[in-house]
Order: C-alpha cells, then structure tokens, then sequence
C-alpha cells in the first residue's frame, strides 16, 4: 500500500480499522516531502518534528478512547465515522498558525510569528490534524502562477518546467504531488480554483460569509475566501465540514444552519439544471479546453443532466470590475504593513515618515506594489468615481446576472483556466496578460457565489483540465454533488498521474 | 496616459517610493490596466446601487466585553524595535 496515494477518506477508513495509525500516515507524508520538495518546491516551511509529534500524541489518544468506545454506546461509534484525527494537512502560508512563521512569500512577513491562530487553523487543531507545514504563493496571494513568491518558484507536478497557478500554488501543487494528502488555500479571484485546474486536483471557493476569514492575512476583504484543495470532492466535502461555520472574529461572516456535505454526495444528476453561458467559451479559450469541457456537457447529458446554452455576458467587465476593487481594497489593507509592529524594518531612515517609506518600499515586491499604486490611485480623489464607484455599481450588474441565471438552472458550467499549464517565465513579465488567466475565475467572487473546479481531462501534452461549476449563493452542496457524480463517472485520478516530467 | 508627476503623487500617497528607473515601467502597467478597464465605460450600470459588501450583513454588533489576549509576549516578538514593553520609534517631536 502506497500511504500518500490514498484520499483522506480512504485514510479516514484505514485509521478506524486499525490498518494505520496517525504516526506512520504522518511519516509517510513526511518522506514524501523529503523525497520530492526538491523538485517542487511546494513549502515555504515544513513542520516535521511538530507534526510527528502531534501525529504520536494523537494515536496514544486514539487507543484510549477506542477503548472506551468498545464498551460504551453507539453515540461514540457514529463520532468515530465522522473522526479527522490524525489526518495531516498542509496550510497556505497567508493563514496565522501560533508559533509558525506566516509569510504570505513575501520579504515583508520573513520573519512573522502570528501570537494567534486563523479561526480555520484553530477548526483544524480541534480535529486533531497534525500540521505539515505551511505553502507556497503568490506574494500576499496576488498573482496567478506562484512566481510572484519571494521565497522560492513552485514547479507543476505534472511537468516541472510549467506554473503551479497561483496563487494558492504550494498548496495545489503538494496536493497532487502527494506531499499532503489535503490542503486550506484561499481564492480572492481564482486563487484555489485555478492553481487546483493547473494541478488536476479538487478546489472549492464558498460563498463569501461560508468560512471565517479571521487570521486570513487580509487581500481584497470583500473577495476573499478560504476553501479546500483535495484529491477528490469527497476529500473537499469533508473539509469543508471542518471549516464551514459562523464566527463572530468575522463580521461578514454568515450564520447559516451547519450541514454535513458529505451527505449531499448522492451520485446522481438526474433532472439537474446545467446553464452553459457561451460567452465563457470564446476566441480566448483554447481549443483543447473547449474540446474537453464539450465532453463533459455529454456526459452530464449522459447521466441525466438537463443541458443548455445559456447568455452570461459578464466575464470582461469582472475582471475590469475585479481589478479595480482588489486593488483598492488591498492598497488599504496594506497600510498596516509598516515597520513598526510587525514586519520587515529598513535599515536605513533618519525619521519616522522614511522608516514607512523605506521599509515598505524594500519589504513589498514588485507586483504587490504595481497593485497597491493602482489601488491607491483608482481611490485618489478625481478619480474615485470614474473608477471605483464604477466598479461597485459594475458588481451589483454581475451579481444580478448571476442571480437571474440561478433563476433558471442549478449549476452554470464553465472553464477555470483559459489554458493549461503556462511555461514558468512566459507572463511574468507582462500583468494585463497575467491578468487574463483569471478571466473565467474572478465573477464568481464579484457575485460572491460558491464554485469548485474539478479535472475533466488532459490536453495533447498530457497537460490537466479543469472544469468550473458555479452554484448559487450558500449552495455548495448542489456543486459537490454535481462534481462528485461526474468524478465517479470519469475517474481522473485512476487514468492520469502527474509525471514529474522536465519539460 | 499617467503622467510622471500623477505617478509620483500617488505613490507619496502610498508611501512608496518608486526608482526613477522604474518609473517608465510602472506608468506603462498602469496605462495597461487603465486602458483595459475602460470597458466598464460600456456596462449598462446606468441606475444601479453600488455593491460595497459582498453580503447584507449590516451593522453587525456583539456585546461589548473586555476579553483578555493571553499572547502579549507573542505580539511583541514580532516587533523590529521595543523598549520596556513598549514599541520603539524614531524621535518624532524635535
């Protein structure tokens, strides 16, 4: 048996039988990082003695409550099905672990220290998951290929010269590379969605207000998300299980009846009302992707789905709509960044206003910078309303669109990425063009709707494919269904494997 | 088109400072983006409101308790300068 190339769920089943205990999943994933982090370069930290520690802990814990389990009542035995303990996992690095640097890759957090953990974190810790480390990004999750890092580039599993997807890049990339048998990323316009596409795994991005962002280092408040990165949507049903939920750290954050979403996996579409806007299959998508998404929409026809074309013209003014508010938001988010409290300090400043100056200049790289200029400008005063208001009024139009298609269908089904896989160096050199990766992505957190991406396929290269299915607010469980009778149907990961090719 | 002199105002505002040999390249993204976002000029949003949060949740309240922060230590730490328990900064009355 091959530790890492087991779901959680199939972990799940081997720890309650006895087959494994948490220290020798722990270890196996541990080895695994020693053995292929060097090519891929998924971890900005790994946390081995913490997590065997944690691993043993929880096993020595285990025995005792079995053992209580044994004689006592069935209660125990259903806490037992549902039972994460001793399930490792892998955290993105712009999530506040105690005692665990976070460095959201960037110079300016080096060295930071969170004195608290994120709500989520704290979700995982009281499910006794050992912690393996935190993952790689996009500096402060701006970017969509994880070469915007400043601690390191992350390869792609399946070829090692191409892009993750970013931002959450290490966290997709260990995922498929079996380095962790799960992952938390966070998308503010595709971060989850599109590295997992890039990677052939399972991304899931909720509602906004599904999932506390306490301790999540702030991007685009009104945007950001956390969400799973699995193997497969039972594995990202599960973990949303753990970090769905009401907090009141989090004022946006909702309070909606908690529900078990493993039980929405039903296998079956039958009569399922599928939306496939055609604007979002236009002369930007290549044509391979196309292809793939095209059999997709057969087989759900297939499997009893209700398929049609549908009008979405939303796409360009998202990302117009996109851009301008992310920046805005970030470019005041990231004021705290100063050098006194936290952070990176310059070395040079002969009084407190050249401290700020210099410490921000030298800590923030360069595309956290380009955005925090257009931020600042699109709210600099004269063009507030040409830019900003606009923007708002642009996601009330996206938001009503969406809504008037949730009128008609359950599911809206489209591309995550444009492309597969990009070559690592092809666009950093060019933003607008990086920009445009995430054209199919970033509605979907401007209407603030819940959307997973799953593989469907791989191109001639052998290149994974994603596919995106968008639901409507608060209905994650009509999506993970969705995508769960579908993976059943096509079994990606029984027919593809990531390589680790060199080019 | 930005100007070097917008530029250099904003980025004053942002507390930044940019490299006069970089200034070339940021007005060039800038323009890039800028030009790129004019479609909205396009978007029928005549009479719609303004979306500021991405839910309705308004005047979010909670009792107002005094909970203690057991991680004191924790938070200075992370400080690049401390005296007595306290944040150091530069001088800032002359």
């Amino acid at each position: 048996m091959n530790i890492t190339e087991l779901t959680v769920h199939e972990l799940q089943e081997k720890l309650k039988n006895k087959e494994l205990t948490s220290y020798e999943i722990t270890k196996a994933y541990i080895d695994r990082i020693n053995e292929k982090e060097n090519e891929v370069g998924a971890f900005v930290t790994v946390t081995e003695d913490l997590a065997l520690e944690q691993a043993k802990k929880i096993d020595e814990e285990n025995n005792a409550e079995k053992a209580y389990a044994e004689n006592n009542s069935e209660q125990a035995k259903k806490e037992e099905d549902n039972n994460l303990a001793g399930i490792p996992i892998g955290i993105k690095d712009n999530l506040c672990t105690k005692g665990i640097r976070t460095t959201c890759s960037s110079k300016m957090l080096e060295n930071f220290i969170a004195p608290y953990n994120a709500t989520v974190v704290e979700n995982v810790l009281k499910e006794k998951m050992p912690v393996l480390g935190k993952l790689n990004m996009d500096e402060f999750a701006m970017g969509s290929s994880t070469e915007n890092s400043s601690i390191k580039i992350t390869h792609n599993p399946w070829n090692l010269s191409k892009v993750p997807g970013g931002s959450s890049g290490g966290s997709a990339a260990a995922v498929a590379s079996n380095m962790v048998p799960w992952a938390l990323g966070s998308d503010t316009g595709g971060s989850i969605r599109q590295p997992a596409s890039l990677c052939g795994v399972v991304g899931l991005k909720p509602t906004y207000g599904l999932v506390s962002r306490y301790g999540l280092v702030a991007f685009a408040s009104s945007l950001d998300q956390v969400g799973p990165i699995t193997k497969d949507v039972r594995d990202s049903a599960l973990l949303l299980n753990v970090i769905a939920g009401h907090d009141e750290k989090d004022t946006t954050s909702c309070n909606v009846p908690k529900v078990d979403y493993t039980k929405a996996l039903k296998n079956d579409v039958k009569g399922l009302k599928i939306g496939v806007p055609r604007e979002f299959f236009g002369d930007g998508i290549d044509k391979e992707v196309k292809e793939k998404l095209q059999e997709a929409i057969e087989i759900y026809k297939e499997l009893g789905a209700i398929v049609e074309e549908t009008s979405l013209n939303v796409a360009e003014y998202a990302l117009a709509t996109y851009y301008i508010i992310a920046c805005a938001e970030a470019s005041s988010n990231l004021g705290r960044f100063d050098g006194i409290r936290y952070g990176y300090r310059a070395k040079d400043y002969s009084n407190l206003k050249e401290l700020f100056v210099n410490s921000r200049t030298e800590g923030f790289g360069d595309e956290v910078k380009r955005r925090i200029i257009l931020g600042t400008y699109v709210l600099s005063s004269g063009y507030y309303d040409a830019y900003y208001k606009k923007a708002q009024k642009a996601r009330t139009f996206v938001k009503k669109q969406f809504d008037d298609q949730f009128k008609k269908y359950d599911v809206l089904l489209t591309p995550v990425s444009p492309t597969t896989a990009f070559n690592i160096g092809e666009k950093k050199d060019n933003p607008l063009e990086m920009y445009l990766a995430d054209i199919c992505t970033v509605s979907i957190n401007v209407a603030s709707v819940p959307a997973i991406s799953l593989p469907c396929g791989v191109d001639s290269r052998g290149m994974p494919i994603g596919m995106q299915l968008i639901g409507d607010r608060f209905k994650e469980e009509t999506i993970l269904n969705a995508a769960y009778t579908f993976e059943q149907k096509i079994k990606f990961r029984e027919n593809y494997k990531p390589e680790f090719k060199k080019n | 088109m930005v100007s070097k002199e917008e530029l250099l105002h904003i980025a004053k505002l942002a507390d930044l400072k940019i490299d006069e040999k970089e200034i070339e390249k940021y007005i060039k993204n800038l323009d890039d983006i800028l030009e790129y976002v004019r479609i909205l000029e396009k978007a029928p949003i005549g009479d719609l409101n303004e979306t500021i949060g991405a839910n309705d949740n308004f005047n979010v309240f909670r009792k107002d308790e005094v909970k203690k922060f057991d991680n004191r230590d924790g938070l200075l730490e992370n400080a690049p300068d401390i005296e007595r328990d306290m944040y150091k900064i530069p001088k800032v009355l002359q």
